[in-house]
C-alpha cells in the first residue's frame, strides 16, 4: 500500500501504424482485404474467418504486445458496402505506446463472428452489447444475452433500418403495458383493509 | 459423526439476494443479484440499462453541432470532461485546430471537472463505507467549483461550455481570481480529508485488501484512469496522447502497488493535487488570443456576429416594392404574422408587428427584402427612400447575413465532413473515455460510438466481488467509480 507519483513521458509512439498493418499482412497475406489511412489513424480490414488468430498474434508477438483493447464495437453499412456489417477492434500497446485498428467484416446472411473473451476478460460487455445492438452473435461468448436493452425485446436498435423511434410507435412494449395494468390493479386495492 | 448430523438437520443452501435498481450505495440505478453463501460472494451478476437513452443512435441522426449536449447527460458528474472529449474527437475528425487560449481554458476547467469529479467519488465512498463527516467536507469544495463553473456558463452541472473549436465564450478576469483563491486554499483542505479517514482504523479494514487485482488482469480486462493506476500500471491518456494543453504544462501520475481498494483511493487523493497544480500552470501560462477557430468551413460564427444581432434595436426590415415578385415565401415564413399582401403583387411589412428575426431576409429569393440600419421607427415612405438593393448593403451587414446562413446551414445540415473514421480517447476523471466516429461525407455522422469508461467498470464488477464478504460489494462499487448514465448511455 505504497503509492508512488512517476513522471511519465510524452515518449513518441512505438511502431508506425502502417509498418504494424505491414506485419499483419505479412502474417496473414489471404486474411487482410484492405488498409485505409484517415488522419494518421491506420485500419486493417479483414476476414472475420481468423480473426482470433489475427488478434491473438497482435496481443502475444513480443514487439506489437496490444494488451489494451480499447474498444469493441460494431458498424452497420447497410447499402453502403457489399458486407453489411463490420466489427471493429481499437487496440493500442500501453508498453510501446502503438496503436491499430482491426475491422472484421461479417456479412448479413451469416451474422457470427468469433468470441475474443479468451484474449481481453474485458471484451465480454462489449460483445454482449454489439450483440443487443446489431444482432451479431459471438460464438464462444460465456454469457451472451442483451445488455443495454429489456431481455424480451424485439430487434436490433442501432441497425440502420431500425427507424429513431422505435419499431411500433402505436403499441408500448409489452413490459411496459404489464406495469401500467399492475400499477391499476394495485391503486384498487384498499390498504387500509 | 455429529457434523454430519448437523449438516443433516440444518441444511444449508446458498442464497439469492437482489440488491438495486434503487439503493443508496449503487450509485444510480445499478441492479446485482448476488449468489451468498453465509456472507461470502460466490457469483454476481450485474444488470445494467435502466438509464439506457440510445445517445448513439440519437447522435447518428443529429448533426455534428446538435448532439454536444447529449455528451453532458452521460457522465453529469463531470459533464465538462464529457463535452472536451466530444469536442476533440469532432476536431481530430474535421481536422481544425482550436486557439491556444481555448486549450489552455479547457484544460483548466476539466481539471476543475476532475477535482470536482473526485470529491462526489471520495464523498459517497466514504458515506458508503460509513464515514459521515467526509461527505460534508467535500461538498463544500464541490460547491465552490460549481459556482466558479456557473460563474462562466451559467450551468453548474449540465455545461456545454466547450464547443467544437473552442470554447462557447472567454473567461472574466474575476472567474481566473477566485480560482486561484481556490488553488491557493484547496492543498490544506485535502489534508483535511486525509486528517479524516487516511489512518483511520475502520477505513483501513474496509479498504486495505479488498477488491484487489493485479495489473496484467487489470489490463486485460480493460479498465484505464485511476482504477488501473491503483494497480501499478502507468497509462495516462494525457501523457500518452497528449491533447489540449496537456504537453505544455508539468504534472506527475500516481501510481499504486497493491491494486486494492487503498491504493486507488490514494492515486485518486494524489490525483487532485496533481490537477491543482494543473489549473495553476495554466492560469499562469494563460495566453491571450481569441477562444474560438475561425474556420469558415467548420466552426459556427461568433453569435455576436450574425444579422438579428448585429444591431438588434435600430433596424428594419422592408420589401423594395419593384422587386417583390409576391410569391408569398416570406408571408408563409414570417413567424409574427407581420407580413401581408395579395399573390404576384407586392407585399409589406407591418413594422409594429416586426420582430428583427431576419426570417423573411433569409427566404426571400428575389432580393426584395432589405435591412435599413437605423430604420426603425421610421414612416414606410421613409424607409423606401432609405432602402438599398440587398446586393449593394454595406459590407457588415452582408457579412451578418452570410453568418447567419452559415448557423442555420451547421446546425440543420452540418458542415461538409471528410469520409473517415476515427477514435479519439481523452482522460476524463473515471477513465478513458472514448468516441469512435465513422463518417460518410454528410454532416451528421454515420456512426457515432462512445466507449463509456464506466460500462467497462461495471463489468468487471464480479471479478472484484468474488470471495469477499456483501459489505465489501459497496466498497467495490464505490472504488471503480461508475456513473450509470455513463455507463448505459
Amino acid at each position: 500500500m505504497a503509492v508512488t507519483q512517476v513522471r511519465l513521458t510524452f515518449a513518441p509512439s512505438g511502431l508506425a501504424p502502417l509498418a504494424i498493418a505491414e506485419k499483419i499482412r505479412e502474417a496473414f497475406p489471404d486474411q487482410v482485404v484492405e488498409v485505409v489511412e484517415f488522419r494518421d489513424q491506420v485500419s486493417v480490414i479483414v476476414k472475420k474467418g481468423q480473426i482470433v488468430a489475427i488478434l491473438r498474434y497482435l496481443h502475444d508477438d513480443p514487439f506489437l504486445s496490444f494488451d489494451h483493447l480499447q474498444d469493441l464495437t460494431a458498424v452497420d453499412y447497410a447499402k453502403k458496402k457489399d458486407v453489411r456489417f463490420e466489427v471493429v477492434y481499437s487496440l493500442y500497446s500501453i508498453k510501446y505506446r502503438h496503436r491499430i485498428r482491426i475491422r472484421a467484416q461479417v456479412p448479413e446472411n451469416d451474422p457470427k463472428i468469433d468470441s475474443v473473451v479468451p484474449i481481453w476478460a474485458g471484451a465480454n460487455w462489449h460483445e454482449r452489447e454489439c450483440y443487443d445492438m446489431f444482432g451479431i452473435t459471438f460464438t464462444g461468448h460465456p454469457d451472451l444475452r442483451r445488455i443495454l436493452m429489456p431481455e424480451d425485446w424485439e430487434g436490433y436498435p442501432l441497425r440502420k433500418d431500425y427507424p429513431l423511434k422505435g419499431p411500433d410507435f402505436e403499441h408500448d412494449w409489452p413490459g411496459f403495458t404489464d406495469m401500467v395494468k399492475r400499477s391499476r390493479e394495485l391503486r384498487e386495492f384498499e390498504w387500509e383493509g | 459423526m455429529i457434523q454430519k448430523e448437523a449438516e443433516r438437520i440444518f441444511e444449508t443452501r446458498e442464497l439469492n439476494v437482489n440488491m438495486g435498481p434503487q439503493h443508496p450505495a449503487t450509485h444510480g440505478v445499478l441492479r446485482l443479484v448476488l449468489d451468498i453463501d453465509g456472507e461470502t460472494i460466490v457469483k454476481v451478476t450485474p444488470y445494467v440499462g435502466y438509464l439506457h437513452r440510445g445517445i448513439e443512435k440519437l447522435g447518428e441522426n443529429l448533426s455534428y453541432f446538435q448532439a454536444l449536449p447529449l455528451t453532458d447527460r452521460m457522465d453529469y458528474v463531470s459533464a465538462m470532461s464529457n463535452n472536451i472529449g466530444y469536442c476533440v474527437a469532432v476536431e481530430k475528425l474535421f481536422g481544425i485546430d482550436p486557439p491556444m487560449r481555448a486549450k489552455f481554458i479547457r484544460t483548466i476547467v476539466g481539471e476543475m471537472s476532475r477535482i470536482a469529479n473526485h470529491l462526489l467519488w471520495l464523498a459517497t465512498h466514504a458515506l458508503d463505507i460509513g464515514a459521515m463527516t467526509v461527505f460534508l467536507y467535500c461538498f463544500r469544495e464541490r460547491e465552490w467549483i460549481l459556482d466558479l463553473f456557473e460563474m462562466i456558463c451559467g450551468a453548474r452541472l449540465t455545461v456545454t461550455y466547450p464547443r467544437v473549436g473552442g470554447v462557447r465564450n472567454d473567461v472574466p478576469q474575476a472567474f481566473l481570481d477566485s480560482l486561484w483563491k481556490f488553488t491557493e486554499e484547496f492543498p490544506s483542505r485535502i489534508l483535511e480529508y486525509e486528517t479524516l479517514i487516511d489512518q483511520n482504523r475502520i477505513w483501513l479494514q474496509r479498504t486495505v485488501g479488498i477488491g484487489v487485482i493485479s495489473a496484467e488482469e487489470a489490463v486485460n480486462w480493460g479498465m484505464t484512469g485511476p482504477t488501473l493506476r491503483g494497480s501499478g500500471v502507468p497509462y495516462d491518456v494525457r501523457k500518452h496522447m497528449p491533447y489540449d494543453a496537456y504537453d505544455q504544462v508539468e504534472f506527475d501520475v500516481p501510481i499504486g502497488t497493491a491494486g486494492d481498494t487503498y491504493d486507488r483511493y490514494r492515486c485518486r487523493m494524489l490525483e487532485m493535487r496533481q490537477s491543482n497544480s494543473i489549473i495553476r500552470q495554466c492560469i499562469e501560462k494563460l495566453p491571450p488570443g481569441p477562444v474560438m477557430a475561425d474556420d469558415p468551413k467548420f466552426v459556427l460564427p461568433p453569435k455576436d456576429k450574425m444579422l438579428p444581432i448585429t444591431q438588434p434595436t435600430d433596424m428594419a426590415y422592408f420589401i423594395i416594392e419593384k422587386a417583390c415578385k409576391g410569391c408569398g415565401m416570406c408571408l408563409r415564413a414570417c413567424p409574427a404574422k407581420a407580413i401581408s399582401g395579395e399573390k404576384k403583387k407586392a407585399h409589406k411589412i407591418d413594422q409594429s408587428q416586426c420582430l428583427q428575426c431576419s426570417t423573411c431576409f433569409t427566404t426571400c429569393k428575389f432580393k426584395a427584402l432589405t435591412v435599413v440600419p437605423g430604420g426603425k421607427g421610421l414612416s414606410d415612405e421613409k424607409l423606401a427612400e432609405l432602402a438599398v438593393a440587398p446586393d449593394k448593403l454595406p459590407d457588415d451587414i452582408k457579412e451578418a447575413q452570410q453568418n447567419l446562413t452559415r448557423q442555420f446551414d451547421f446546425i440543420k445540415k452540418g458542415p461538409k465532413v471528410p469520409e473517415g473514421e476515427i477514435y479519439v480517447a481523452t482522460e476524463v476523471p473515471k477513465g478513458e473515455l472514448g468516441f469512435y466516429f465513422v463518417s460518410d461525407g454528410s454532416g451528421k455522422p454515420y456512426r457515432m460510438r462512445v466507449r463509456a469508461p464506466s460500462f467497462v467498470h461495471a463489468g468487471c464488477l464480479p471479478r472484484l466481488c468474488v470471495g469477499h464478504l456483501v459489505a465489501d460489494v459497496i466498497a467495490a462499487i464505490g472504488t471503480i467509480d461508475i456513473v450509470l448514465g455513463e455507463c448505459d448511455r
